[in-house]
């Protein structure tokens, strides 16, 4: 403790500086998480907003609010925005708020490109939101991008959209090089890799994959770029291109992509499981090298994507039996928390309650998205409401409810104060039914032979679309709350302890609350 | 999700799973009218039964641990947090449980691929936003497209049984013969799917898809494309009639006579009036999608007609951009998708339509050799 205590002595001198130009040339690791996952929610509320559009439109048959092509711009946007706009950047806030602090270094490692990489976002997010203003409109084309619609076919805003792409690409890249930096450099003497948190594993592989497939992402827009403007073929069949390779290419980014907004949100469930239940996290080690698994196969699953393009027939078995196996790591995951809290003391604040609904409902995400691996009954699940419901359900209870869960057990170590736990019940509860209720029909509609993204259905899929709209309005709604918790938490509130949570472990709670500027100016003691 | 709504879940699927297929609420696959379909529900179920099974336990064993082991109840912690055995065990199961479901799965995904012997060959063309049927030994084609009128999308009008899932010209084949479809595309990604033929491919362009169905009960069966292809993406149904034996010989005879019938028409002198008639009506279908049917567009993608510098400009060159399209646009070339007399009808319909009143007209002989310039 001695350490922080000298911290707070040098804040006096260092501290923020004062005004706007706090936020604009700000290096501090904090200062940067902080603007992150404002900048994550502006985007969560602007792609919910989108989300509301498609479900209003959707509400019954018919076209009643927004013409196709505006629909279907929605739905693109829906997807971009809330992919590269509200996920990733909330974990990487993350990162920049925790792993600083958790494995005992002063600040990331690489604090200018840190300011940069954040700065980035918010012109590139300007780029592809002004899209939607052009003539012609915004990218329409799905936030999958297939070639040839959305190249010979796109709108002129495509080219706009291809550099917001490449902007979003260097940041996440350039955040990926920070967190493998400050990980491999920053760690306190004595903090080993197999002490480090769950959460800091998670990153320092998520970084990896970043920094594995951000570059085939920039890759395959570029040669988009060619096509549209230099005359190329790469995609083009009458030029003697292929529009399959553009799924190839995609999917060899997009596969690991998911993973990337996923396996942060395991190491958050791993910090906050454990402390709910007073007992140490079950299987640690086996923790550790599931997540490497899941990365490793998540490289040669990526044409399960593609069961219908007309792959080969041992293409379709190696993709089926490949991503079958992606289960039994996940699986291991899945019991090993389950371990941790049988016969633990469990009580359920906020963060415990939207982590217990992460398990249950990331599983039932993952049952679905076994079922869709069966290469077979793919055919029929294909490009159908039940995908949609399969990846909302890993989504949103999976990432969205473990951003919830960290923004809740840590906000009293970021700002000092307790939040209302009964407000934040509500929110769990409310954003708990509304979820349900939009995203669970969704298979039933799915299986019934609904296709996605249409922007007008046949009669049958009435009644079920009818209560996802509802849900959705119930959900999108409530997450106003969830901004008023956290102002109201920020502003003030019952004083919070070092400590915070009774059963909470790690070098995060040894800092006072709030944390000091800089986290630790001379290295903790790693017991 | 509570377990108590997943419990539930399999009776609500158990009783709604043998509905009919067009039933409201219908909530579970189909299982179809052929063998494949029907060893594909098989696996859906199976698969999704275990996933029962493993959510019960796992889920079961988390609910006692929350009912029981609260602090509120003074539970005490244990402290145990690892054990090598449990996680091998726990690695193994799942694993020999996955072999157990790929084996099936296997052998179906096999008999999916086999394609050989079949009796009827149909090539199966994808447009924005309608799909081309060419039967490729009758030498029968034509074009089907969504019926359902515009009234009714926008709500002007009540809405029928069928509504979206219906065409002018459902593709036919003949029950219990093995059909083969060659799978294409002219311009974008689209994909073909009829659930009750257990049939989905992407229709890409450059590409041929290989895929096969075989019907065991006559009937009307309807699908939708499945792949985002552009604006009219979620208005371009698949309508398939299964028929006996006879009966599709007998319709595969009678298109061959109004194909030779509309060859005919080629050849006979048009009124500008008998054009108007015939334009209307094609145009209804062709065009009227995007550039709307009072010819007002949708501008900037989709440019009005009406009053429009091409419609009262030279008649060669308004025909010219029907038959090739238009380079960087979306206007499509109709060359290969309108005969003759549909290309004259539409092209002179437009000149005289919404009061671009020109007076002049396009016959289908004027077609005929711009064509073959």
């Amino acid at each position: 403790m001695s350490a922080v205590i000298e911290s707070d002595h040098h804040d006096h001198h260092h501290g923020p500086a004062k005004g706007l130009m706090r936020w604009v040339l700000t290096t501090n690791h904090k200062d940067i998480g902080s603007m992150y996952l404002w900048f994550s929610f502006i985007m969560f509320l602007i792609g919910g907003t989108m989300a509301l559009i498609i479900r209003a439109e959707l509400f019954e048959p018919g076209m009643q609010i927004v013409k196709p092509e505006f629909f279907n711009q929605m739905t693109t946007m829906h997807g971009l925005i809330m992919v590269f706009g509200a996920v990733m950047p909330a974990f990487v806030g993350l990162a920049n708020w925790l792993i600083p602090m958790m494995v005992g270094a002063p600040d990331m490692a690489l604090p200018r490109m840190n300011n940069w990489s954040f700065w980035i976002l918010p012109f590139a997010f300007g780029l592809l939101l002004s899209t939607l203003f052009m003539d012609g409109g915004g990218p329409n084309f799905g936030w999958t991008f297939y070639a040839p619609l959305s190249t010979t076919y796109a709108p002129p805003s495509v080219t706009f959209f291809i550099f917001a792409v490449h902007m979003m690409g260097v940041s996440s890249i350039m955040g990926a090089i920070n967190v493998i930096a400050t990980i491999l450099n920053l760690r306190a003497p004595g903090m080993t890799y197999m002490k480090m948190p769950l959460f800091v594993w998670t990153w320092l592989i998520t970084a990896f994959l970043l920094i594995a497939v951000m570059p085939v992402l920039a890759g395959v827009v570029t040669m988009m770029l060619m096509d549209i403007h230099f005359g190329t073929s790469f995609f083009n069949a009458e030029g003697g291109g292929d529009p399959v390779l553009f799924q190839h290419v995609f999917w060899f980014f997009g596969h690991p992509e998911v993973y990337i907004m996923i396996l942060p949100a395991f190491g958050i469930a791993s910090a906050i499981i454990p402390t709910f239940s007073r007992k140490p996290l079950f299987g640690y080690p086996s923790m550790v090298y599931a997540t490497a698994s899941i990365a490793i196969l998540s490289f040669i699953v990526w044409a399960h994507h593609m069961f219908t393009v007309g792959l080969p027939l041992a293409g379709e078995l190696f993709f089926m039996y490949a991503t079958m196996l992606i289960a039994v790591p996940t699986g291991v995951k899945i019991f090993n928390w389950v371990a941790t809290m049988f016969r633990g003391s469990l009580t359920f604040e906020t963060p415990m309650l939207f982590s217990i609904a992460f398990v249950i409902l990331f599983t039932i995400g993952g049952f679905s998205g076994l079922m869709l691996a069966i290469a077979p009954v793919d055919f029929q699940y294909h490009d159908t409401y039940f995908v949609v419901a399969h990846f909302h359900y890993v989504l949103v209870p999976g990432a969205i409810f473990s951003i919830f869960a960290a923004a809740y057990f840590w906000l009293p170590k970021w700002t000092g104060h307790m939040y209302n736990e009964t407000l934040g019940k509500v929110h769990f509860w409310m954003s708990f039914i509304g979820l349900n209720l939009t995203f669970f029909p969704m298979h039933f509609v799915g299986l019934a032979g609904m296709p996605r993204r249409i922007p007008d259905y046949a009669l049958q899929f009435a009644d079920f679309n009818q209560i996802s709209s509802v849900g959705a309005f119930i959900f999108g709604t409530t997450q106003l709350l969830f901004l008023f918790i956290v102002i109201q938490c920020i502003r003030g509130g019952k004083k919070a302890s070092a400590q915070v949570w009774e059963g909470a472990d790690g070098l995060e709670w040894t800092l006072p609350s709030p944390a000091p500027y800089h986290s630790f100016a001379q290295p903790p003691v790693i017991k | 999700m509570k377990p108590s709504k997943l419990l539930r879940l399999p009776a609500v699927l158990a009783c709604l799973g043998v509905a009919s297929a067009h039933a409201a609420w219908q909530t579970n696959l189909t299982p179809g009218v052929t063998e494949v379909g029907e060893s594909v529900y098989q696996l859906h179920m199976i698969i999704f039964w275990i996933c029962v099974a493993i959510g019960v336990v796992v889920f079961g064993v988390m609910f006692w641990s929350i009912i029981n082991h609260r602090k509120s109840k003074g539970a005490k912690p244990a402290q145990f947090h690892e054990s090598t055995t449990v996680e091998i065990l726990w690695t193994i199961i799942p694993f020999v449980i996955l072999i157990a479901m790929a084996v099936p799965a296997t052998g179906t995904l096999i008999k999916m691929y086999d394609a050989s012997d079949a009796a009827v060959d149909i090539k199966v063309t994808g447009y924005q936003w309608k799909w081309k049927y060419d039967y490729l030994n009758e030498e029968v084609g034509f074009f089907s497209n969504l019926s359902t009128s515009q009234d009714q999308i926008y709500n002007r009008d009540e809405k029928g049984e069928n509504y979206l899932l219906e065409v002018d010209e459902p593709l036919v084949i003949p029950v219990g013969k093995k059909v083969r479809f060659l799978v294409t595309a002219n311009d974008v990604i689209h994909s073909w799917w009829v659930p009750d033929l257990a049939v989905k491919r992407d229709a890409i362009p450059g590409f041929v898809n290989e895929a096969w169905t075989q019907a065991e009960k006559v009937g009307v069966y309807r699908g939708q494309c499945a792949e985002l292809c552009g604006k009219d993406h979620g208005f371009m149904p698949i309508v398939v009639k299964v028929v006996s034996e006879p009966e599709y010989k007998e319709w595969v005879l009678a298109k061959q006579e109004v194909a030779r019938q509309e060859y005919e028409l080629k050849n006979k002198e048009w009124t500008l009036d008998e054009l108007m008639t015939r334009g209307e009506k094609t145009y209804g279908t062709y065009c009227a999608g995007c550039h709307q049917p009072d010819g007002a567009g949708l501008p900037p993608a989709f440019p009005a007609l009406k009053g429009s510098q091409i419609a009262k400009g030279p008649i060669e060159s308004h025909a010219d951009i029907v038959l090739h399209g238009k380079a960087g646009t979306a206007m499509q070339a109709f060359a290969s998708q309108l005969n003759e007399v549909d290309i004259a009808a539409v092209v002179t319909y437009e000149r005289n339509a919404w009061g671009n009143s020109m007076g002049d007209m396009l016959t289908p002989q004027q077609v005929a050799a711009m064509k073959n310039k």
